[in-house]
């Protein structure tokens, strides 16, 4: 199995403007060191390269970022022990989570799987619902693959 | 307070079994018992009664390396994965520390936070960089022009919101060399088995 990642961010900004430079800048880094991190498997991306401009069902100023990992530890290590965490701890000078009571959500996919953005909705709901569990979990709370 | 609470702080009774305690600990990677042995000058076979004592109450582990002659494989100690905290009375500093990061979290204050942090770092004012990371259970080791920290102080709650406390332990370190005047820039460097934060000569 391999592991199923989103998470969306409310901009507090346009995303071309000055308030957001910093973050925009660090896309194609970022992106590319988590491609290139041991246990990547895929990220959702458009012709730009990346997720900012895929459309999605959460609101209007929300970007997404949807991904697939070999493992939670493979996951954890890129976003937290990797460049990546220094971005993050900048998280809210460019984004807002007023009214998104769920912003992260893990869930198992059997491998080749490639999730959908109205599926990741499907497990982000349920986790709003439902707290974390194995249909729809999260970073802090994790369930091992079935 | 557990049983393996107070055999392992009793077992730092001893004072000789506490400077191999920290002989270990302030070396960072794995030590065998001669090595133990020659830096405190005293004789193997005691620096391996005191080691072993160690391992039992769970502050160090151990792991085998075949030496370069082949023949038996050396036993080598570090520092276990273990964190014993005792409290009297019990206090729950942890747990409380808990449902607040996780209230900030929610709360999307981690700016606030960050500020706090920062004037409590710029406060501290001690011109010892070496003596105030060491006091504050930093454990700073020289890596060429860097600064690191073998320990991070605030490592489980670090595990559980590292966003929010790393960002915090950052905001307090770069307080503490501005208010102090270090020569030192401190970064964000995150990596497994150490503080997330180094300091960069300036």
């Amino acid at each position: 199995m391999n592991l199923a990642q989103l998470n969306i961010a409310r901009l507090r900004f346009p995303l071309d403007g000055p308030e957001l430079k910093d973050f925009v800048d660090a896309l194609p880094e970022i992106n590319g060191l988590g491609d290139a991190s041991p246990g990547f498997v895929w990220r959702l991306q458009d012709d730009s390269g990346d997720a900012t401009g895929v459309a999605n069902p959460f609101g209007e100023g929300v970007i997404i970022n949807l991904t697939v990992w070999e493992s939670v530890e493979a996951l954890r290590e890129f976003i937290y022990r990797s460049p990546h965490l220094d971005y993050m701890r900048r998280r809210r000078e460019w984004f807002d989570h007023n009214g998104i009571e769920a912003h992260l959500v893990l869930w198992w996919v059997p491998e080749g799987h490639t999730p959908t953005v109205d599926e990741a909705a499907e497990r982000l709901a349920h986790l709003e619902k439902h707290g974390s569990t194995e249909h729809a979990f999260t970073l802090r709370e994790p369930y091992p693959a079935a | 307070m557990s049983e393996e609470q107070v055999t392992a702080i009793a077992a730092l009774g001893d004072a000789t079994r506490r400077q191999v305690y920290q002989v270990v600990v302030g070396h960072g990677g794995v030590l065998s018992r001669d090595e133990v042995a020659a830096q405190l000058g005293i004789g193997r076979t005691l620096a391996a009664f005191h080691l072993d004592k160690l391992v039992e109450a769970g502050l160090l582990e151990t792991s085998f390396a075949r030496g370069p002659h082949g023949g038996r494989p050396a036993k080598l100690y570090c520092r276990s994965g273990a964190e014993v905290a005792v409290s009297l009375p019990p206090r729950s500093y942890v747990d409380a520390a808990e449902l607040l990061a996780e209230a900030v979290e929610k709360a999307g204050a981690d700016h606030t936070l960050h500020r706090v942090a920062r004037k409590r770092g710029l406060a501290l004012k001690q011109p010892d960089m070496w003596e105030a990371l060491r006091e504050r259970g930093y454990e700073p080791f020289a890596d060429g022009g860097v600064t690191k920290l073998r320990n991070c102080p605030f490592h489980a709650l670090a595990q559980e919101f590292p966003p929010l406390v790393c960002g915090m332990n950052l905001a307090l370190l770069k307080g503490m060399a501005e208010g102090s005047g270090w020569p030192v820039e401190p970064k964000m460097a995150p990596q497994a088995g150490q503080c997330c934060v180094v300091l960069e000569d300036k």
